[in-house]
């Protein structure tokens, strides 16, 4: 359907599509946050103006098909593997701009080790952590980032702690590197909140071109479908639910990242 | 008139509502009767006269509905 709007001549466009994102529809479920953050990711790519130079790699989770809604070039690793294929990318092509979006069952499950690793090793890579504490895609299981007693359909009864364990704090693990030097949890659970996460993306892919090691912007979000609310509820119950086991804030910042100016 | 303005591309809707809860001026809703071509109800203004162009719709909106207009700041000479 196309439409023409006559717009008034004394009007100014303040808000219009990215020009990093594909104009195709997503495949996800109405009011999910990956839809939110793909949009921050795509806008910072634009006011950066690294289009050209930006390579992502893609997760498997509910984004597993990102590459097709970025208007920049992107590989498909296999699950949790993505920190491992984008330092293959960076070292050979050092002056790319090389970012992973991972969810949390592709980050702190199967994919734990790589992302440590790489942190660790202070590969010049940028990750976008989106943890909503269930497997989205395969229908709603714990992940190790599942809250104690919360109730997904391989923990009917709440996740037990004496069996599951607890809740992996992600951040916190791979603040502990010394290869890493911008570390931050953040949520897009309000609009306050999504500005802040823009801005810590924004610092994550500057420290990036500066050359300044791993960077990683864990965010809270939700799975309206899989935690049978609607989008806004959720988003309610996350902020009152989550963050007291996943505080946000900086869990490292050099000072070379400190002193980056993020506008 | 209006300072701000929107341009909703309908079909791109998915009716998930999140843009209704944050307009500070709540002229948004989702269309009672009307579907899109995806089948959902979507977003539509209500008042588009009392739109301020502050774009809260289009910043919290997981899927690139709004375009977001606001009327020129006229520079004050000096
Ligand atoms: C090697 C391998 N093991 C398991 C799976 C099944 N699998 C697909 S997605 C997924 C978890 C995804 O969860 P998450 O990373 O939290 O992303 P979300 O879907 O919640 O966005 C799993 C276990 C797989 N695809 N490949
Ligand atoms: S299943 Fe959950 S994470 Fe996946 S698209 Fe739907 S709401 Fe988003
Ligand atoms: S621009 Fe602001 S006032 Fe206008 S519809 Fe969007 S949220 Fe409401």
């Amino acid at each position: 359907m196309s439409v023409t709007v006559n717009i008034p001549a004394d009007m100014e466009v303040v808000y219009e599509y990215p020009r990093s994102m594909n104009k195709v529809y997503t495949h996800y479920c109405p009011g999910c946050p990956h839809g939110i953050l793909h949009r921050l990711i795509a806008e910072v790519i634009d006011e950066l103006g690294i289009q050209d130079r930006c390579i992502g790699v893609a997760p498997v989770g509910c984004s597993v098909l990102i590459y097709k809604y970025f208007n920049v070039d992107f590989v498909e690793a296999a699950h949790g593997r993505a920190p491992a294929m984008a330092t293959g990318i960076k070292r050979t092509n050092p002056d790319k701009i090389v970012f992973t979006y991972q969810g949390d069952g592709d980050m702190a499950a199967i994919g734990t080790a790589e992302a440590i690793h790489a942190a660790n090793r202070g590969e010049r890579l940028t990750t976008v952590f989106v943890n909503n504490a269930i497997y989205g895609m395969t229908g709603g299981q714990m992940a190790p980032t599942t809250l104690p007693g919360m109730v997904t359909t391989s923990t009917p009864m709440g996740r037990d702690v004496r069996l599951a364990g607890y809740p992996v704090p992600m951040s916190e693990i791979l603040a502990q590197t010394k290869g890493a030097v911008y570390i931050t949890r953040q949520m897009a659970l309000d609009l306050p909140s999504i500005v802040k996460t823009k801005k810590a993306i924004k610092r994550a892919f500057m420290a990036q071109m500066a050359d300044l090691g791993y960077s990683s912007v864990e965010v809270l979000s939700t799975c309206n479908t899989n935690w049978n609310m609607s989008p806004w509820d959720s988003m309610v119950w996350a902020k009152e639910h989550m963050v007291p086991t996943f505080p946000l804030g900086d869990f490292k910042m050099t000072d070379e990242v400190r002193a980056l100016k993020v506008r | 008139m209006a300072k701000g303005m929107v341009v909703i591309d309908v079909d791109r809707c998915k009716g998930c509502g999140l843009c209704v809860q944050v307009c500070p001026v709540g002229i948004l809703q989702l269309s009672p009767d009307a579907f899109n071509a995806k089948g959902y109800h979507p977003v539509m203004v209500t008042e588009m006269e009392k739109c301020t162009g502050c774009a809260s719709c289009a910043r919290i909106c997981p899927d690139v509905v709004f375009t977001v207009y606001r009327k020129k700041r006229v520079r004050k000479s000096a």
